[in-house]
């Protein structure tokens, strides 16, 4: 059995795949990676299916040992790393020697860093899925954040190390944006004007306050045109939901499936990797697309995430 | 109906305006009949009082699309049979720690904290829907006596077992998340567990009455 240390945990570094969307009844949102394009690159260069388990580390990634060695890859931000001690390219797939070392730092671009692993992190499935959901302590490993002195299951490398990077057009393609494209949310008309207008037009700052769960943002008080009482509906994943206070809060993988607050925009599909990109203090923008601009996005970003062609040089 | 796009990839169906158990029922079987007969593009499903909120694949249709399936699926949802609600009965204890908010919420509707127990427990509630949280369900509809506003400034952490109202619902917080219910008081059944099958203890279409119970029947109940 390969397996994996966990020398140093990180701040947060927990196992994470594409989700389990379906459990919405049971008012359980999906989770899964908050970068899902990085941790999709991270699988397959290293030769794994795209929504195999890997471990996403947030902000301050940590240290790990394989003592049986290994196949690895970076994606997401960069955390400085090193293996043995050597700086280590990210976005490129490398051997490990047996008990070879991982370590990375804090984070020196976005918020997020993949560690795709050849074979995969095993972890037993929970509502078909190994993502971990921290909140309820579903999935993942034992359903919590990474601890010093765990061992996590790995897969061995079935394949010789793939000899492949990501090309320079779908790094270009896959920066993460801080311009957030968005919809217009299912209350939208219950703001005033200037709200909409502060809302593509004002710089939003995110706050302490942004984890998987959601994202408060600070910036112009987007006002309602009249106080309302709403009744408590289903929430959608990038959601930009409004509280009394007139702040937004962005509505992230880990979401509450239902709430009261009345939405004023949404995330499109093809941006909702660049949130899990966004740290605490960054800035950033919302612009507005129609329905049809915002499938056409999604769909071409779907059929490049699927081309190996256009992903690899 | 009424349709509203959520988001590029999702779309809300509103199937009544008012909170009550005659919406609940069309809720409940226009989501039974999704559940009963799956549609490939369909990613998620998350109910509420008077809406279904469903995620689609944008690959694969659009709202236009989704929403003339809904249509005709909600045209065939009286099919589906309502299940046969289960009476379930919740332990409280009430008030202390346990139960923060109970005299202020009695002062508030000028009645003694006994009487809000009692008004509280006097009621066979209606599950709603699952939601906010894992295995959160939503009860209602509390006795107009007891409606109260959520708290101005929410807690950053409920504990977990709390037992909360707000209006005309109440519910028990199945994990410490923030919460700006009123606590009434807490009980020691897991309202969600991963290594119970099912994980949920309340189901849509369930009915719940609280009863009361001593500090000390909390703790024996706790540790069994």
């Amino acid at each position: 059995m390969n397996t994996l240390v966990v020398e140093h945990p990180g701040m947060q570094t927990t196992v994470q795949d594409l989700g389990r969307p379906g459990y919405g009844p049971m008012g359980v949102s999906p989770s899964g990676a908050a970068d899902a394009v990085s941790l999709r690159l991270a699988n397959l260069l290293v030769g794994n299916p795209a929504a195999a388990a890997a471990l996403e580390m947030t902000l301050l990634g940590g240290s790990y040992v394989f003592p049986e060695g290994g196949v690895i890859a970076l994606a997401g931000a960069d955390f400085g790393a090193s293996l043995n001690g050597r700086a280590l390219e990210t976005a490129v797939p490398h051997a490990v020697t047996p008990g070879g070392k991982l370590s990375l730092g804090q984070t020196r671009s976005g918020a997020r860093c993949y560690l795709g692993i050849a074979g995969g992190v095993r972890v037993a499935p929970v509502l078909g899925s190994a993502s971990t959901h921290l909140l309820s302590g579903l999935g993942g490993f034992n359903g919590r954040a990474l601890q010093k002195g765990d061992v996590l299951e790995i897969g061995a490398p079935t394949k010789r190390l793939p000899r492949r990077k990501i090309s320079a057009k779908a790094r270009d393609m896959f920066q993460p944006r801080k311009i957030l494209r968005v919809t217009a949310g299912p209350q939208s008309d219950w703001f005033l004007e200037e709200a909409q207008r502060a809302l593509l037009q004002s710089v939003f700052r995110v706050t302490e306050a942004a984890d998987r769960m959601g994202l408060r943002l600070e910036g112009p008080a987007l006002a309602l045109r009249a106080a309302k009482e709403m009744i408590s509906e289903g929430v959608s994943l990038g959601a930009v939901q409004v509280t009394p206070s007139a702040q937004a809060i962005l509505l992230f993988v880990e979401q509450q499936t239902a709430g009261g607050y009345p939405k004023i925009a949404n995330v499109i599909g093809a941006d909702l990797f660049c949130i899990g990109q966004l740290r605490p203090r960054d800035e950033i923008h919302f612009a507005r697309v129609t329905f049809l601009e915002a499938r056409q996005l999604w769909i071409e970003q779907q059929q490049l995430l699927n081309s190996e062609e256009f992903l690899f040089a | 109906m009424r349709f509203r796009a959520a988001s590029d990839q999702a779309l809300l169906v509103h199937l009544g305006e008012e909170i009550g158990l005659r919406t609940r029922e069309r809720v409940v079987r226009l989501l039974g009949l999704l559940q009963r007969e799956p549609l490939p593009w369909v990613r998620n499903l998350q109910p509420a009082y008077c809406s279904l909120l469903v995620s689609f694949d944008a690959c694969a249709v659009d709202h236009a699309h989704v929403e003339a399936t809904l249509r005709s699926y909600e045209k065939r949802a009286q099919e589906i049979a309502l299940p046969t609600p289960r009476l379930l009965e919740i332990p409280v204890c009430y008030g202390g720690e346990f139960g923060p908010d109970l005299e202020k919420v009695a002062a508030a509707h000028g009645l003694r904290a006994d009487r809000v127990i009692e008004l509280h427990c006097s009621r066979t509630y209606h599950a709603y829907f699952l939601g906010f949280a894992p295995g959160f369900a939503y009860l209602g509809d509390l006795p107009d006596a007891l409606a109260t506003p959520r708290l101005a400034t929410p807690r950053k952490k409920v504990p977990v077992g709390s037992v909360g109202i707000a209006g005309k619902q109440t519910a028990v917080y199945p994990f410490a998340t923030p919460g700006g219910w009123n606590l009434l008081g807490r009980t020691p059944l897991r309202m969600f567990q991963v290594e119970r099958d099912p994980m949920e203890l309340l189901d849509v279409g369930d009915e719940v009455r609280f009863r009361p119970i001593t500090r000390q029947k909390f703790s024996a109940l706790e540790n069994r």
